[in-house]
């Protein structure tokens, strides 16, 4: 391929594309996100690739594998086109089927259509399911329409457009003034404008002249996976963006520092980089514009910390990735001393999108403070698994309900967890608060990245604050006090009210330590990590008094002040758990009601995971 | 130069002065532990805390790391400042409880009871020793090992480099091993050896100290 020179050769070549690609022609798309990946997906792709083989079909159906869909919960996914038929949870042996009936006749196989549990109607396409429906998938639905190894499919939706409008029609502040006006905001957790970020980026002085552009993608939060899937899924749109934002602020050198456990996203990613590259939208003078801009990749070690941008920046210069006090901005000193701009994945993924649609449409959607739509991995105690893309504004309710389809196994909702580890425990009662940067704030919570954490009935609140507290211990870099023994102290505190050695004033104590750490500490990460305690406490502060005065675990949760018991009523005598119990400390006969023997009981909770008839409880 | 008021009082200062430079020329005493003149600025105790005040809100900073500004109100003895102080005193000294240093520190801030599970550690990882060695010595033989908790000073590889010209510096910089605390017992994480010696009862010139010494510590050294 020849590098494009021009603006208009890049629409030459747009033209000859879609010229060449006829929309009617079948095309199934396999979603080959993470979600899709352990469910197999592999394996259906290669069913359906010899089966079309075999069939002798290989010039009339293409087949491709394109980035996460979002519906995680139900894949394997795939969409059949140009109908737009949407199939769920396909098995490599539906393969044959899917070509011969689908594919060539036309007729739909019901039994791989999605069945809402509630109207208990067949969706045929994805716009027929709520789970879709109720979104607004303006950055991650092209997710489903590009192969993320083939640049052209990028190119084919228009691709690149927004960056030879801007570096042909405008001027590099006319640029950060339209993303001032769109509102952007921060995607990675801080909510910071973007528009202003890029500004004082440009206007920090650097008698070089040397900028730097990063894009941060060391997404580490457990649960969440959004940023991971536009890289795996749409590599594109974060370049395009990036090239933009380093035209605005004036760089040449940009970095991708993605998290080392994303071998996908580094392929993909590098793949793209290298198309790009060779089509002349990275290099020298990109599209003959005289702009002189290139990406390099650089992967993570492994350490949460590093997703702060100081310690990110510490960690791309080769030092230990550890967060300095940030008196001054990276903006005016970031990466090896000069002025750096950094912004998450989703970010700038959003970059392009405005540049196409203009400011002023982007800053219809959402609410006042917080403008677009947000992605958010929403797992836990939830029906429908996997990622959605809302409005800002939108409420708990609508993203649990509306999209998650509810509670599994008819459960009560008890809490959501929104922003990551740091963030905070949002109960039943907040559930119509409307999702944006800073309404979360006010509720003990966060943005955060987008994590969501749907929690059931079934949750011990003491507990789950137990499981962050411990996480961010473990991945505090250690380099303040406040954070290195505060949070380990705040984990001794919880783990002895878990185990029932809760002292009276145990929640004012956290409460004190919490404050203090949030005060004190050097970086974000421990300025938010007593999130999760603090919000508990707030909210749920009687599941705390439980376990320390009435050394009572109400979820039935922490093993040391619970036992498991028999339900007289309940039990059928059918043995079943007296077969499991990897202690035989489960005696009775068949039809009879058992019982269990509390000296050898370990708590492990498997003859509550094995009993049909829910006659396992716990006191 | 830039003018700034400290504690009500107004001062001048040149341009790259840290706030807790400008608060000692003035005469305040604001306590330290990673700072030592002569070696950069860490942040990591978190000691040296001052507020900020910024209309009607405030927030707290590390005073060694923090640069002064002009316009900039500066408290460093405020109650919100002397409440994390000593909060963080105390999370220090349950990470390193034999340290003479910390607890004549934690006697002079009133601390009268460690709240938080004792884990003697030995050091408080203000890393005066890495940065001596590397910036007043040009060695650079040691640093820091691990994250988070497992977070220690040490050698590379655990064995002696040949940096290492055993010039002691590390030791002699050492804020908490210098001068161990002699006294065999603790109680509530605090010696009481020193400064909390004098039982309130008998103590001819009151000095306030009776803050710190509390009930459980007279009965020890009666």
């Amino acid at each position: 391929m020849k590098r494009l020179r021009s603006a208009v050769e890049l629409e030459q070549l747009r033209v000859k594309i879609l010229s060449q690609r006829k929309p009617e022609k079948p095309c199934i798309s396999i979603c080959g996100g993470t979600g899709c990946h352990a469910y197999g997906c592999e394996d259906v792709a290669k069913a359906l690739k010899n089966e079309i083989k075999r069939q002798g079909l290989s010039k009339q159906v293409e087949l491709k594998v394109t980035g996460c869909h979002g519906f995680c919960e139900r894949g394997p996914l795939m969409v059949l086109q140009p109908r737009k038929i949407f199939y769920q949870r396909v098995n490599p042996s539906d393969a044959s089927e899917i070509i011969a009936e689908t594919v060539m006749k036309g007729n739909i196989i019901d039994r791989l259509l999605y069945i809402d549990p509630v109207s208990e109607e067949r969706a045929q396409s994805e716009e027929d399911v709520p789970f879709y429906k109720r979104q607004r998938r303006l950055v991650f639905g092209n997710n489903g329409l590009i192969d993320p190894t083939n640049i052209e499919d990028y190119l084919a939706i228009g691709g690149y457009s927004a960056l030879s409008q801007v570096l042909f029609n405008m001027q590099p502040e006319e640029v950060i003034e339209e993303i001032k006006r769109s509102g952007l905001r921060g995607r990675g957790g801080g909510g910071f404008p973007t528009g202003r970020k890029w500004e004082s980026c440009r206007n920090a002085p650097s008698p070089d002249r040397i900028r730097y552009v990063i894009c941060n993608a060391d997404e580490g939060d457990p649960g969440a996976y959004m940023d991971r899937s536009l890289l795996e899924g749409n590599p594109n749109s974060v370049i395009e963006g990036m090239i933009i934002g380093a035209y605005a602020v004036g760089a040449h050198n940009g970095y991708v520092y993605v998290r080392l456990e994303y071998p996908l996203a580094l392929k993909n990613l590098g793949m793209a980089l290298d198309q790009a590259r060779e089509y002349g939208f990275l290099g020298q003078n990109i599209l003959g514009s005289g702009f002189d801009f290139d990406i390099k990749i650089s992967r993570g070690g492994g350490a949460f910390i590093c997703g702060e941008s100081t310690a990110l920046m510490a960690s791309l210069e080769g030092r230990v990735g550890e967060p300095r006090p940030k008196h001054i901005h990276t903006a005016l000193q970031g990466l090896y001393g000069k002025p750096t701009n950094l912004n998450n994945v989703e970010t700038w993924a959003n970059v392009p999108l405005i540049i196409n649609r203009g400011a002023d449409w982007y800053s219809q959607i959402g609410t006042e403070g917080s403008k677009g739509t947000k992605i958010f991995s929403l797992v836990g105690k939830i029906n429908n698994t996997g990622l959605v893309e809302v409005p800002m504004g939108i409420t708990l309710r609508e993203i649990i309900y509306g999209i998650g389809g509810g509670i599994p196994h008819g459960k009560k909702f008890k809490a959501i967890q929104t922003g990551g580890p740091s963030g905070g425990c949002l109960p039943e009662s907040l559930i119509n608060l409307p999702v944006d940067f800073d309404r979360l704030t006010e509720a003990g919570s966060m943005m955060g990245s987008g994590g969501m954490i749907v929690m059931d009935e079934g949750t011990c609140m003491v507990d789950i604050a137990r499981y962050f507290v411990r996480f961010l211990t473990e991945e505090s870099c250690g380099k303040c006090a406040p954070c290195r023994e505060g949070l380990d102290r705040m984990l001794d505190i919880l783990t002895d009210i878990t185990e029932g050695k809760g002292k009276g004033d145990d929640i004012e104590l956290l409460e004190e330590l919490g404050g203090v750490i949030k005060e004190t500490s050097l970086c974000a990460l421990g300025g938010t990590a007593p999130n999760p305690v603090l919000s508990t406490i707030r909210y749920f502060r009687d599941e705390y008094e439980a376990h320390i005065r009435e050394r009572r675990c109400p979820a039935g949760v922490c093993k040391e002040l619970i036992t498991f018991n028999i339900d007289a009523e309940k039990c059928t005598g059918c043995l079943v758990c007296a077969r499991e119990c990897p202690q035989g400390a489960i005696s009775g006969r068949k039809k009879e009601l058992h019982i269990i023997d509390q000296e050898k009981c370990i708590k492990c909770g498997l003859c509550r995971d094995v009993c049909k008839f829910d006659a396992v409880i716990t006191l | 130069m830039v003018e700034l008021i400290i504690d009500g009082i107004k001062t001048r200062v040149s341009e790259g002065t840290t706030v807790l430079e400008a608060a000692s020329e003035m005469g305040i005493t604001i306590p330290t532990l990673c700072y030592y003149p002569g070696l950069s600025c860490y942040g990591e105790c978190r000691v040296c805390l001052v507020e900020v005040v910024k209309g009607d809100r405030s927030s707290l900073e590390a005073s060694c790391t923090l640069p002064v500004d002009q316009g900039q109100v500066i408290r460093t003895n405020s109650e919100k400042v002397t409440r994390a102080r000593k909060l963080i005193m105390e999370l220090l000294l349950s990470s390193c409880p034999n340290s003479k240093t910390l607890q004549d520190m934690a006697a002079n801030m009133g601390i009268n009871k460690v709240r938080f599970k004792i884990k003697d550690r030995g050091c408080i990882l203000c890393g005066r020793c890495v940065r001596y060695c590397k910036e007043q010595m040009k060695s650079g033989g040691i640093g820091f090992v691990g994250r988070g908790t497992s977070r220690r000073v040490a050698t590379a590889f655990d064995v002696t480099p040949e940096e290492c010209r055993n010039c002691g510096g590390c030791e002699w910089i050492c804020p908490v091993c210098e001068k161990a605390c002699m006294a065999d017992s603790l109680i509530d994480g605090l010696c009481g050896g020193c400064q909390n010696l004098a039982p309130v009862e008998t103590c001819l010139v009151c000095t306030g100290c009776s803050e710190s010494v509390g009930p459980q510590g007279h009965s020890v050294y009666k």
